[in-house]
């Protein structure tokens, strides 16, 4: 597995980008991948999505799917993708510090 | 040539539970990674937009042989609504979308939906017909002018 420096922490990450471990994961980590990714400033609504990512994972062990984000984060479809346009499920993943979402949906 | 597709264009031209899926979990993949896409429904995938139609597909029991049903028994009257409503509830598990509610998902997600002129008038149909989503009622030479410069999928 390979490792990265981002915010001055060691991570384990994939080649990717996804964080293997949840728990190394802090918000200024997240912050740092999202300029990373094009998204500077994050805002509130982003966060909400992470979060959202983030928690369910941690909840479940697996990463919500695009039709749960857009039905039970407080984020609707359309806003999820102006948001993040390059793909909600996989930035707000990578973001949250979870690893890669494997579902197809 | 870019090594990453960034715009897809889908034709679905299939009527049957089977033969829409595939592509609307194709367009809806393609939007998840950001990639671009257009989808095009001809012929009697056009069931997929009609709002006559969409939500009553069903699952093709005869003449199918991937089901491992002996066309015999898949022509038993039911056996298709059968086989239907087990495949909705495994795809419910999976949380995938009944149709109307995937086309919305797509539309919202940015996905441009298409139907073809040629087979729209073959079927007597208006715009009427069809979901408030679709974009537009196109010519085939519209949706060559579409997929430019992307990769197309037929299904």
């Amino acid at each position: 597995m390979a490792t990265a420096v981002i915010a001055n922490h060691e991570l384990d990450m994939d080649a990717e980008g996804f964080l293997q471990k949840p728990d190394q994961w802090s918000q200024e980590i997240g912050i740092d991948i999202a300029r990373q990714v094009g998204i500077d400033p994050i805002t509130d609504r982003h966060w909400r999505v992470v979060r959202f990512m983030r928690e369910r994972y941690l909840q479940t062990g697996q990463a919500p799917t695009i039709r749960t984000l857009g039905k039970e984060s407080g984020v609707s479809t359309k806003e999820l993708y102006q948001l993040f346009p390059k793909g909600p499920a996989k930035l707000a993943a990578r973001i949250g510090g979870i690893p890669k979402p494997h579902g197809c949906i | 040539m870019s090594d990453s597709i960034e715009k897809v264009s889908i034709i679905i031209s299939k009527g049957s539970f089977e033969g829409i899926y595939p592509g609307l979990i194709m367009a809806n993949g393609a939007r998840m990674e950001g990639i671009e896409a257009n989808v095009f429904f001809t012929f009697f995938g056009m069931d997929a937009i009609n709002v006559k139609h969409y939500e009553h597909l069903m699952v093709a029991t005869v003449g199918n042989p991937g089901l491992h049903i002996p066309t015999m028994i898949g022509g038993i009257p039911g056996m298709s609504a059968f086989v239907t409503h087990q495949m909705e509830k495994k795809m419910a598990e999976l949380d995938i979308p009944p149709v109307p509610e995937f086309i919305t998902l797509l539309a919202d997600s940015g996905a441009k939906l298409y139907a073809c002129k040629a087979s729209v008038e073959m079927f007597g149909l208006t715009r009427e017909d069809f979901i408030e989503e679709l974009e537009g009622i196109i010519t085939v030479g519209d949706f060559y002018g579409l997929a430019a410069g992307g990769q197309i999928i037929f299904t």
